[in-house]
C-alpha cells in the first residue's frame, strides 16, 4: 500500500513532466541539422563514399566501367605516380618536423623580454594570411637560378648557389622552405597561445630553485606546451600531405615529376581525362592521411594524459 | 597578471643584443620578399626583368596598375568581383548553417552527437574527392557554376565553423534559452533572436578567418568553376603568371594587388584571426 502510494506520485510526476520537459527540449530541435546536413552530405560525403566505387572503374565523365584494382596497380607501378606518393610523406614530415621546432623556438623567443615584440609576431605571421599561389610565384622569382635575390645573395659571400627549383634534387625541398616560411606563423602563433597559458609562477619557482634557463625551457616549458605540440604536428601533417597549390605555382610537379605528389597527380590525370585514375589518387590520399593523421592523434593524446 | 608583472619586475632589463639580431634576421627573411614584391611592381619593364632588389629607377606605379587593370578585357576586376560574391555568400553560409548545426549539437544529448561529431572531425581531416565532387555537381546542373563553388566551399568549411561555434555555445548558460522558452519563443525565434546575437564575437572570428580561407583558395576554383568568365582573383593571378613572363612588374603588381584585402583583415582583426586560429591549441 506504501509503495504504491510513493509510486503513483511519482508516475504521476513524470507523466506530468513528460510533456512539459518534451516541450522544453523542443527549441532544440533536431532539422537544424538539415540545412548544414543537406551540404555537407551531397558535396562531401556523398562524393568520398562515391570515390571508393569510381577508384575502382575505368572512368570518362559519361561512362564508368568497372576494372576492379587496375587504377591502384597503375598507381603503384608507374614510376611518376609512386614518385608522387613517396613525394607527398617527405614534404609532410620535411615541413611538419621544421615547423615544430621553428615555431617552438620563435614561440620562445617571442615570449621573452625583446623588443618589438608585436612588430616581430605580427611578420612571422603574416605570410600565412597571403594567397599562396602569390607566395609561389614571388619565391619561384627569388629561387631563380641565374638572376633570383638569393643565388645573387649567395655569390656575395662565395657560394655558388643551386637551381633551387630547377635541380631534381632540390625542388621539392625547396617548395617545402617556402612552405615552413608561409606556415611557420601559424605554429608560432600557437605555441605562443600554449606558453602564455603556462602559469607564471611555475617558471618563477624554478627561478627561484637556481633553474637555469635550459633547465626551465626542457622541464616546463617543454611538457606543458605539449597540447601544442600535438595541435601543431597534426594540423601541418594534414596540411602538408594534402598541399597542391604551393607546388602548382612553384614546379608544377617538375623537374619531370620530380616534385610531384599525390594531389598534384590527382590535379595531371584529371586533367588528362583519366578520372578513374584520378579518384583512386584521391583514395590513396585519403588512406594516407587516415592511416597516419588517427593513430598518431590518438598516440600523442593519450601519452598528454598519463603526463 | 600579477606574476608576468613580478616577473618583469625581477628582470627589468631587455635582451638588446637578441632583440637587435632577431630584428635584422626578420628583416632578410620576411620584409625582404614583401619589399622585393612592392619594389618590382612600380618598376618599368626592362628593370623589373633584372629580377634584382634594388631601387626603382623611375616609378611607374599608376601606369602599372592601370596596365594590370585593363589587361585582358578588365579580367582582374570581374575577378574581385568574383571573388567579393563567392567569399561573402559563402562566408555567410557558412555561419548560419554551422551556428544552427552547432547550438544544437551543443545542447541537445540525442544519439545522433557521436555520429555528428565524427562527421565533424572527418571534415576536417579527410581530403575531398575531387572529380565524384565534380560528377555529383554536374548531376545537379551546378558544375561550373558560381552558386555550385559556393555550396562546395561551404560544405568543405563546415567543420572548422562548427567546432568554434559549439566551443562558445557551451559558454552561454542555459537559463537564458529556459527563460525565452518561458517567455514563448519558438526554436527559430530563441535561435535567430537569443543565441545568435549572443554569438557575434566568434562570428566576427569566424568571417575573418574563413573570409581569408575562402578568399585565398585556389584549388577548388581551379577544379569547380574553370574558365576565363568565372575567374576567381587567385585563378586570375595564376593565368598571368604564363601570360606575363616578360613583364614581371605587371605580375608583381597583381599579387601586390591580391595582397591587400588580407592585409586589410591583418590590420583591422589582428586579435580574432589568432584567436580563431589558435582556438584548438590550448584544448588539444
Amino acid at each position: 500500500m506504501a509503495t504504491t502510494s510513493i509510486h503513483t506520485p511519482a508516475k504521476t510526476r513524470t507523466t506530468v513532466a513528460g510533456p512539459d520537459r518534451g516541450r522544453l527540449r523542443s527549441p532544440y530541435s533536431t532539422w537544424f541539422y538539415l540545412p548544414a546536413a543537406i551540404v555537407y552530405g551531397v558535396l562531401f560525403a556523398i562524393p568520398t563514399f562515391a570515390s571508393f566505387y569510381f577508384s575502382l572503374t575505368r572512368w570518362s565523365i559519361f561512362e564508368s566501367k568497372f576494372i576492379g584494382f587496375g587504377n591502384f596497380v597503375t598507381f603503384f607501378q608507374e614510376p611518376a605516380l609512386v614518385k608522387g606518393f613517396t613525394n607527398t610523406l617527405i614534404y609532410a614530415v620535411v615541413t611538419s618536423g621544421t615547423k615544430v621546432v621553428l615555431g617552438l623556438l620563435l614561440a620562445v623567443l617571442l615570449t621573452s623580454q625583446i623588443v618589438a615584440r608585436g612588430y616581430l609576431r605580427s611578420v612571422v605571421f603574416f605570410p600565412v594570411l597571403v594567397s599562396t599561389i602569390g607566395v609561389g610565384l614571388t619565391f619561384t622569382v627569388l629561387m631563380n637560378p641565374e638572376r633570383g635575390l638569393i643565388n645573387s645573395a649567395l655569390s656575395v659571400i662565395g657560394i655558388d648557389g643551386p637551381g633551387w627549383l630547377t635541380d631534381p634534387k632540390y625542388a621539392l625541398l625547396s617548395v617545402a622552405a617556402v612552405d615552413v616560411w608561409k606556415g611557420v606563423g601559424l605554429a608560432t602563433l600557437i605555441y605562443i597561445a600554449g606558453i602564455v597559458s603556462i602559469p607564471g609562477e611555475y617558471l618563477e619557482a624554478a627561478k627561484v630553485d637556481g633553474a637555469s634557463a635550459w633547465q626551465s625551457f626542457r622541464r616546463i616549458i617543454l611538457p606543458l606546451a605539449r597540447p601544442a605540440t600535438v595541435t601543431v604536428i597534426i594540423l601541418s601533417l594534414i596540411g602538408g600531405l594534402r598541399s597542391f597549390d604551393l607546388i602548382w605555382a612553384m614546379t608544377r610537379g617538375g623537374p619531370g615529376f620530380t616534385s610531384d605528389v599525390i594531389a598534384s597527380v590527382i590535379y595531371k590525370q584529371y586533367q588528362a581525362g583519366f578520372y578513374g585514375l584520378s579518384t583512386a589518387g584521391n583514395v590513396v590520399l585519403f588512406v594516407v592521411v587516415t592511416a597516419i593523421v588517427l593513430p598518431l592523434s590518438r598516440f600523442l593524446n593519450r601519452k598528454e594524459v598519463e603526463l | 597578471m600579477s606574476s608576468t608583472t613580478a616577473l618583469a619586475g625581477a628582470r627589468p632589463r631587455k635582451n638588446h643584443l637578441l632583440s637587435v639580431v632577431a630584428i635584422l634576421v626578420s628583416i632578410v627573411v620576411f620584409v625582404v620578399p614583401f619589399a622585393f614584391i612592392v619594389l618590382t611592381a612600380v618598376k618599368d619593364r626592362q628593370q623589373a626583368s633584372l629580377l634584382d632588389f634594388s631601387w626603382p629607377h623611375q616609378f611607374q606605379f599608376v601606369q602599372n596598375f592601370v596596365a594590370v587593370v585593363e589587361a585582358r578585357d578588365y579580367m582582374l576586376i570581374i575577378a574581385f568581383i568574383n571573388s567579393t560574391i563567392l567569399t561573402v555568400a559563402s562566408v555567410a553560409g557558412m555561419v548560419v548553417l554551422a551556428a544552427m548545426a552547432a547550438f544544437v549539437l551543443q545542447r541537445k544529448a540525442s544519439r545522433w552527437n557521436g555520429l555528428v561529431h565524427f562527421l565533424v572531425l572527418s571534415g576536417l581531416i579527410i581530403p575531398p574527392a575531387v572529380v565524384p565532387t565534380i560528377w555529383v555537381l554536374q548531376r545537379l546542373g551546378l558544375f561550373r557554376t558560381m552558386p555550385g563553388l559556393i555550396l562546395v566551399e561551404i560544405a568543405f568549411g563546415l567543420s572548422f565553423c562548427i567546432l568554434l561555434f559549439r566551443a562558445f555555445v557551451a559558454t552561454i548558460p542555459r537559463e537564458l534559452d529556459e527563460a525565452a522558452i518561458i517567455d514563448g519563443a519558438g526554436p527559430i525565434r530563441l535561435f535567430f533572436k537569443v543565441i545568435f546575437p549572443l554569438l557575434r564575437s566568434v562570428i566576427v572570428t569566424v568571417v575573418v578567418v574563413q573570409s581569408v580561407v575562402v578568399f585565398n583558395d585556389f584549388v577548388n576554383p581551379l577544379y569547380f568553376l574553370p574558365g576565363d568568365k568565372n575567374a576567381t582573383v587567385q585563378l586570375t593571378l595564376y593565368n598571368f603568371s604564363s601570360q606575363f613572363t616578360t613583364q614581371y612588374n605587371l605580375l608583381f603588381m597583381n599579387i601586390l594587388l591580391i595582397t591587400i584585402p588580407p592585409l586589410v583583415m591583418f590590420l583591422f582583426f589582428n586579435r580574432q584571426i589568432v584567436a580563431g586560429m589558435t582556438a584548438g591549441a590550448v584544448k588539444g
